[in-house]
């Protein structure tokens, strides 16, 4: 077709001017007359009881506000902060779920555990106050990793959960499971860690809320990926505001990736303490701040095994996995190490048999929930580690083994035997073209080249498969979601036939307000830069449940799609009065409403005049104006898939790994702009090649302490972390939705760190290393190579 | 204590306590809150402007210390080629998608254009190795890598290179 800024488009962003001027408007940018400022003192201990609170000199001081406590949160009747999943265990009985005070009273649970709040006249003098208030604690022994937090005698994060087990959750067949090892010619077994990492999107969080005595309205500003579910919880469960009294405001957004798609306490206090005092109140976190308090990800313990016949196909599948949950239960956190890991362990295997249990505990550290995949690299690195290390002990090649075992395409749609059924994927696709992409089979000489340098070479590659289009609600209030997982969308066609979009998914670096105007383009068939999108401000959107779990264009575009449709739907109707035919005869194409076989057209501009000057119309049958909303609920999840490639080498005398290349091959469905597409693998796989690489969240595991706690300690990845990445997609589309899209944001992530350490290990194999965990620090890989030379020399 | 400074072309004089960061005066005194804080280590880069020329953190630089300087922000920088007209390294940034969420943008631009100041034609290598001090979380670095080598030599093409 003829349009320039359709579907397939890689068109510039709409969004980018007011960004690379200086001109965003992020929450830390938001100034009101009046306004206060707001430090929270938060806990120096990972356990501790609290024995009282002296706030008297810093009251005393000049310009302070006030000085806030659990205490008188507790008094003035907030509620706790709720959790959004109830998960069920294998005895049937629901998770235990303890309080969440959103400030600790009696105990605090974890270094970084909010005690007080000081509100004072600027940052500094809240600061100088906070200094002054005395918190006396009784320090309690602290519990930090999961297996010491199972173990019996072990600190109780909560007193009435004794052994810090939240839930003992499964999925999968275990006698099926069991059958299948029983029969086995081959088992390949692996233990592993996925190490915790801190999200750090650049933007710390903040918060700003303002109470109007005069309306009785509360308004808050807030880092956040779902205003719309913020003003639901907050609202409804913690401060018991109405929600027609409740506006809740995500502006432009520095970055998400989870971190900021939970109902956090701070938003809560913030507006509690600005209606309380009636002044405005603003909260910015510092970055060693949000190392403590943003909630974390991954840090899982796992034993793995996999059953296989003597071919090498896959017979069996078991995974026991301990996932830790910190000091309390954030929004998603019990429901990312179980639905979100469990039912993706099938990967893109025929495996018949598979079976995963997951204990989930708690411990004295922040609390851990979804981080960019979201279970979904967690379960993709124990299977394609898990793969490896059985293709190693058959003698296989690594890529045989796995194109041995993947479900055929002409397989679609698979039903998977942990309850997914995969709608459309070519693997093997994905698999051939990733290999010739990075010249698999030339990677012998590229290795022997190496060793004349005195370097390991190795090649590694990990397949995935991806759930996400978050979610079908009927199936997730099945596994526990308390909240519906729909999205909603407004059209608004103005008189002029400019558009403008409300949509319920929240933006933060995405490029929606490009993507969503391109579909809307495409349908329309006008220029994007005639339609705005609007998202973010709950008092100009009507509903939505934001962006998370890679589901803004499968299930917001969705909406926005149906919307679209709506307003043709009726668009035809006007059209076919004005063009004196019958409807079925009206044709809608390229901007124009046409008769079939005639050359009698209406411009959509026409038509959207036609619809507010409705002089000559039919009023009887139809009402004026041109705006349709929808609300869509997915029939599935979306399965983007793919197969990735990375080359390392390694110093043999420093350990240090040097990331050469990385081809990426993804199946993510209908591409709506190639270039934003590309931008989000290439950050979804630096992320991930950071787990691998460099970061990692260190506690002290006696005090509790985190020893990772700013970015001179917790290693972001930079820009010289790797080389330009090859990106390909190989898309198939996705069966049920009408856009056929499955999901770009998280892929890159969840492939990526099974593929790095693939490539490390491989560099390592000659030394008869099969495992390493992440990450492959410089260390981390010294003191692996040094034990495997001393190993060799004894034999 | 009285300052004196000429922030964006523009001559600033305030009264500023002597332990405020530059950072706090631009953004808090000035309202231009285009500079960003991501950090409270000098790290991430978020906050970088230019004194006299060359790029600074904004976070680690007293105000006072900018005294008869020319500070140049964000905000500061386009319009040289008449209304609505973007610098050449925002242009850039711009055509080759090195943007996300545009939190580290303003920094990474300001400290791009020093590096192009500096270099005329430099070498992707150099260019990741003089992001030491810039973290992007969003990007994966690969488009702003590709944004600074076209910024730069669109300005040394253009002749909008200052002599640092």
């Amino acid at each position: 077709m003829g349009n320039i800024t359709g579907i397939g488009a890689a068109i510039l962003r709409k969004e980018d001017k007011r960004f690379i001027t200086g001109r965003g408007n992020y929450v830390a940018d938001v100034k009101l007359p009046g306004m206060t400022y707001a430090v929270f003192i938060r806990s120096p201990h990972a356990h501790a009881r609290l024995l009282g609170i002296d706030a008297s000199a810093a009251l005393d001081m000049p310009g302070v506000v006030a000085v806030l406590t659990g205490a008188d949160l507790k008094a003035d009747g907030v509620g706790g902060i709720p959790c959004g999943w109830g998960i069920t265990g294998k005895d049937g009985l629901p998770m235990k779920e303890p309080p969440h005070p959103a400030m600790a009273h009696g105990k605090v649970r974890h270094v970084g555990d909010a005690v007080a709040l000081v509100v004072a006249e600027s940052v500094d003098l809240a600061r100088l106050a906070a200094d002054a208030v005395v918190v006396e604690y009784d320090v309690l022994p602290a519990v930090v990793g999961v297996i010491d937090a199972l173990m019996p005698g072990a600190p109780a994060v909560f007193e009435d959960i004794p052994d810090n087990l939240c839930c003992d959750w499964e999925i999968g067949d275990r006698a099926a499971t069991d059958a299948a090892f029983a029969s086995a010619a081959h088992v390949a077994k692996i233990n592993l860690v996925n190490n915790r990492l801190i999200g750090n999107p650049m933007e710390p969080r903040a918060a700003v809320a303002q109470y109007e005595s005069s309306t009785g309205r509360t308004t808050l500003w807030s880092t956040s990926q779902f205003p719309h579910v913020v003003k639901l919880l907050m609202g409804n469960f913690v401060l018991g505001i109405p929600q027609h009294k409740l506006r809740v405001i995500a502006p432009d957004v520095g970055g998400g990736f989870g971190v900021k798609q939970f109902h956090y306490a701070e938003e809560a206090v913030i507006t509690w303490a600005a209606r309380r005092l009636d002044v405005p109140v603003k909260w910015v976190s510092e970055r060693s701040e949000g190392f403590v308090s943003d909630a974390q990800g991954r840090d899982h313990v796992t034993e793995a095994e996999m059953a296989l016949d003597e071919t090498g196909k896959f017979l069996g599948l078991r995974v026991s996995t301990v996932a830790n949950m910190g000091g309390y239960l954030s929004t998603f956190g019990p429901n990312i190490p179980t639905n979100l890991y469990g039912p993706l362990l099938a990967g893109v295997y025929t495996t018949p048999a598979i079976y995963c249990e997951v204990k989930v505990v708690f411990t004295n550290t922040v609390p851990v929930d979804a981080y960019r995949g979201a279970g979904r690299p967690e379960a993709t690195f124990v299977l394609e580690r898990l793969v490896d290390v059985a293709a190693a002990q058959l003698g296989m090649d690594r890529v045989a083994i796995r194109r041995h075992n993947m479900i055929p395409t002409a397989a679609y749609p698979y039903q998977t035997p942990v309850m997914m059924e995969y709608d459309s994927g070519d693997p093997t696709g994905c698999l051939d073209r990733a290999l010739a992409l990075s010249d698999w089979d030339g990677f012998a000489a590229r290795r022997a080249e190496a060793a004349t340098r005195g370097r390991y070479r190795g090649i590694g590659l990990a397949t995935y498969v991806e759930a996400c289009g978050l979610a079908p609600s009927r199936i997730a209030g099945r596994l526990g979601a308390r909240g519906g997982l729909y999205e909603s969308a407004t059209v608004r066609v103005h008189a002029t036939g400019d558009v403008t979009v409300l949509i319920g998914t929240h933006c933060h670096g995405q490029g929606h307000e490009t993507t969503f105007a391109q579909i809307v383009s495409e349908k329309l068939g006008i220029p994007a830069d005639k339609i705005e999108v609007v998202f973010g401000d709950t008092d100009k959107v009507q509903f939505g449940m934001g962006t998370y779990g890679s589901r803004s264009l499968s299930v917001g575009g969705s909406a926005l799609a149906k919307s679209v449709d709506k307003v043709i739907l009726k668009g035809r109707k006007i059209a076919a009065h004005l063009l004196e035919a019958g409807e079925p005869d009206i044709e809608f194409a390229d901007g124009k409403f046409s008769v079939a076989g005639t050359d009698r057209s209406l411009k959509f501009e026409e038509i959207c005049l036609a619809a507010y000057i409705p002089h000559n119309y039919p009023l009887e049958v139809l009402e004026p104006g041109l705006e349709e909303q929808s609300f869509y609920d997915p029939v599935n999840f979306t399965f983007p898939g793919g197969a990735h490639v990375a080359e390392v080498e390694i110093e043999a005398d420093t350990g240090t790994v040097h990331l050469l290349s990385y081809v990426a091959v993804d199946d993510i469905g209908t591409v709506i702009n190639p270039m934003i597409v590309a931008g989000q693998l290439h950050g979804g796989i630096v992320q991930g090649a950071g787990q691998a690489l460099c970061e990692t969240a260190v506690y002290d595991d006696s005090s509790g302490q985190l020893l990772s706690g700013s970015f001179m300690d917790y290693a972001m990845p930079r820009a010289d972390i790797m080389p330009n990445m090859k990106i390909v997609t190989h898309s198939t589309r996705c069966t049920h939705n009408d856009l056929g899209v499955k999901g770009c944001g998280e892929v890159g992530t969840i492939g990526s760190p099974a593929t790095v350490m693939s490539a490390v290990v491989d560099a390592l194999s000659p030394l008869g290393i099969t495992h390493v965990d992440m990450p492959a620090s410089p260390n981390r890989i010294w003191r692996a190579i040094k034990a495997a030379r001393v190993a060799q020399a004894a034999e | 204590m009285e300052l004196t400074l000429t922030v964006n072309g523009r001559k600033v004089a305030v009264d500023v306590p002597t332990d405020m960061l530059l950072v706090d005066l631009l953004r808090e005194r000035l309202g231009l809150t285009g500079t960003h804080v991501g950090c409270d280590t000098s790290q991430c880069g978020a906050c970088v402007v230019h004194a006299d020329g060359v790029s600074v953190k904004s976070c680690t630089m007293l105000a006072v210390a900018a005294q008869g300087s020319q500070v140049t922000s964000i905000e500061g920088i386009s319009g040289a080629g008449g209304r609505n007209s973007l610098h050449p390294m925002q242009q850039a940034f711009h055509e080759n998608h090195g943007l996300q969420c545009g939190f580290c943008t303003p920094g990474m631009i300001m400290s791009s254009i020093d590096f192009a100041n500096r270099n005329a034609a430099p070498t992707e290598a150099e260019v990741r190795h003089w992001l030491e001090g810039n973290m992007c979380r969003c990007t994966g670095y690969q488009n702003i890598v590709a944004s600074i080598l076209a910024g730069t030599a669109a300005m040394h093409a253009t002749g909008s290179v200052e002599a640092a």
